[in-house]
């Protein structure tokens, strides 16, 4: 076999394990420790703040407006409205120079 | 349920599971458009470079239909073109979606209406915008299998479809920075952060994900941030816990 097509398959097989990994390794587990659930429960709030941040902090005042905007307006208003707002206002500012 | 007679005059309440199952559909497919317009321009840029940077076609369809990640992908191709050792491309890989780790784990708990196997594509095409959107589903309507991989196939389709117009137009691509389009996965994801404001220690966990990312991103680098970034505020959302039954404040 090609030396890349092999390299493919071994890192589709890399990400798959990722993917499954962590569900067989909890399912071993029975009942959870509290701690374990409330972190389980913190995981889209920590892993999606953490992609996040650096985009945020150093990308430049359009992206950290956009992104703390649309953070805001998901309190009040529907995702679309919210995501729609957020790239219509990158736009705006990186136009005007940001 | 409805038990008003239809025009069979048999009663229709039969329907119910049916239209549980259109609608999952249809919120699936919608929930994933916005996603849609950031995948696109993303896969048609992933499509042009695999071919520039010496894949055959169908070496990108393989990478694009069984890895189905978009930065590891990125980083794949970076590492083929420098001659870096086979297993050292396969472990940077790993370590660039070591988070989906983290999502497995979380997301498995909602997976109970899933069969086995249905289990075993669910984790594969596991990518952050399927897992965000498992989870904001599975806290508001529950999460069924209908849902979940109409969600999944728009995305899916979209990404390969994508790849190729991008092999066949590749250098017809405009800079999508022009249009806002690098910065919708960093917005959506935004959003949905917010989404989840009323879960417990939500603000405590925010700002510590964010201090150690962007510290993290600053010494250690890509992609180390965010599972860095992530297990801090995991941390932290354990150390607030407090065991069920107790009172809690926050």
């Amino acid at each position: 076999m090609d030396n890349t097509v092999l390299i493919i398959c071994l890192c589709a097989l890399a990400t798959y394990l990722t993917r499954t990994g962590g569900h067989l390794i909890l399912s071993r587990f029975g009942a959870l420790h509290h701690r374990a659930e409330a972190a389980l429960d913190a995981v889209p709030v920590a892993v999606l703040t953490a992609l996040v941040a650096p985009a945020a902090t150093t990308e430049g005042p359009a992206e950290a407006i956009a992104i703390i905007l649309a953070g805001v307006l998901t309190l009040r208003f529907s995702l679309i409205i919210s995501v729609s707002a957020g790239i219509l206002s990158v736009v705006a500012l990186r136009s005007l120079g940001f | 349920m409805s038990i008003t007679r239809n025009d069979g005059g048999t009663p229709d309440f039969a329907d119910e599971p049916n239209r549980t199952f259109r609608s999952d559909v249809s919120d699936g497919i919608r929930d994933a458009l916005p996603i849609l317009f950031a995948v696109a321009p993303f896969a048609a840029v992933f499509g042009a470079i695999a071919l520039e940077n010496g894949l055959t076609f169908g070496e990108l369809l393989l990478t694009s239909m069984s890895i189905y990640a978009g930065a590891s992908q990125f980083v794949m191709l970076d590492l083929l073109g420098q001659g870096v050792p086979a297993w050292s491309i396969v472990l940077t890989v790993f370590a660039v979606n070591f988070r989906h780790v983290l999502y497995s784990a979380a997301v498995g708990r909602h997976l109970s209406k899933f069969t086995t196997l249905q289990k075993a594509l669910a984790f594969f095409v596991l990518v952050d915008p399927q897992y965000a959107a498992a989870e904001r589903r599975a806290g508001r309507d529950g999460l069924r299998p209908a849902y979940y991989f109409s969600f999944a196939a728009a995305i899916y389709v979209v990404w390969i479809t994508s790849n190729c117009i991008g092999a066949a137009f590749g250098s017809l691509i405009e800079d999508p920075a022009a249009f806002g389009l690098d910065v919708i996965l960093p917005v959506y994801f935004a959003g949905l952060v917010a989404g989840f404001h009323t879960r417990r220690g939500f603000g405590v966990i925010l700002v510590v994900s964010a201090a150690a990312s962007t510290l993290a991103f600053h010494t250690i680098g890509s992609p180390w941030h965010i599972t860095i970034g992530g297990l801090c505020g995991l941390a932290a959302a354990a150390l607030l816990s407090r065991p069920k039954g107790e009172a809690s404040h926050g």
